[in-house]
């Protein structure tokens, strides 16, 4: 690695904003494994081969419950399926270049968030500069995941109650999603449709129900949501 | 610690990452020889995102008993902090550390 190259100087620059963010977020996932009893293999592994923020969360709640392959793959599907996206707005960006599957690999809500909206100039060489913004972004994860799952038990305090942190992750994540809608529709069928289903069928077995329900219900209204102004 | 056994677990986590994979690869493969996006795909994929982060929202809470003590108070404030901070602070690590920590004092001291 050329330490000197300007891409990598300016994809550090560029992800600077990202590593707070993954440090810290990726500490409390390491810690948050480490108090469901998990070593630091768990969460460095997982950084590695998932590399997805909120899906790597879940995946704790997943591993300590009934083996469930079929709803594992499913839930996972849908919490990753925006990814789907990020991909369709690269395609463009990322046609043609060099170590397109580790880039297409590491796509991750940050790295696309920053490169998405990337606009480089003209004597830098894309190939490099996305390659070296994937790796740091994807390094920061995994360094903090390490961190926390290396030095989690070292803990001073009581962690009874830690385990709210993904809760406060997705509260967040989908009040930003909230504010950012025109029409508050899906996330109404969102909300009601998993409420009904845990209802209904308990908190073993609502998920997969809650998806066909959100899913049956955001096409069957979707031109009421389209017509609403759409999205952001 | 985990009911699943070691191989299960391996499963468990390939499965999360293969799934991964499929949404982050399937849009080149599918439409990375400048075939039209189905407008449906690109509908849902505005519409599905925060649909998904309600159901992850209640999916957190899913063991949470409203009819028994302490019927999910320490969850409601934990949660109203996490709202109120972000909204005023806008910070996301912020607001999940100021939701977690009131909600840590509340199991551990109040209730």
């Amino acid at each position: 690695m050329d330490f000197k190259s300007p891409e990598l100087k300016t994809a550090f620059h560029d992800s600077i904003p990202v590593m707070t963010g993954y440090v810290f977020l990726g500490m409390a996932y390491g810690v948050y494994m480490n108090v469901n009893g998990f070593s630091w293999v768990y969460p460095v592994s997982m950084a590695m081969i998932i590399f997805g923020g909120s899906l790597e969360f879940v995946a704790v709640t997943m591993l300590m419950s009934r083996f469930a392959p079929l709803q594992t793959f499913l839930m996972a599907f849908m919490i990753q399926a925006r990814h789907l996206f990020y991909g369709l707005a690269m395609l463009e960006k990322y046609k043609g270049l060099r170590r397109r599957p580790y880039l297409i690999f590491a796509l991750s809500d940050e790295t696309f968030a920053v490169g998405g909206s990337k606009t480089l100039p003209e004597h830098l060489d894309p190939s490099s500069y996305y390659f070296y913004l994937s790796a740091m972004d994807q390094f920061y994860w995994i360094f903090g995941a390490f961190c926390g799952g290396m030095f989690g038990s070292f803990i001073p305090f009581n962690t009874e109650g830690l385990d709210f942190v993904m809760t406060t992750m997705f509260v967040v994540i989908f009040l930003d999603a909230v504010l950012k809608e025109k029409t508050h529709l899906p996330s109404l069928i969102g909300l009601l449709a998993s409420l009904g289903c845990l209802m209904v069928f308990g908190a073993d077995n609502f998920i997969i129900p809650s998806m066909c329900v959100i899913l049956v219900f955001l096409i069957l209204l979707r031109s009421k949501i389209s017509a609403s102004g759409g999205f952001q | 610690m985990s009911p699943q056994t070691l191989p299960q677990q391996v499963i468990t986590i390939l499965l999360c990452a293969i799934a991964t994979m499929c949404t982050r690869f399937l849009p080149f493969l599918l439409f990375g020889g400048k075939k039209e996006v189905p407008p449906i795909i690109l509908y849902l994929g505005k519409a599905l995102p925060s649909a998904v982060f309600a159901m992850l929202v209640v999916y957190c809470l899913k063991s949470v008993s409203v009819t028994s003590f302490p019927f999910g108070i320490p969850e409601l404030i934990g949660i109203t902090v996490t709202v109120v901070m972000h909204l005023w602070k806008k910070n996301t690590l912020l607001s999940m550390f100021a939701g977690t920590l009131v909600y840590m004092l509340l199991v551990q001291l109040v209730f």
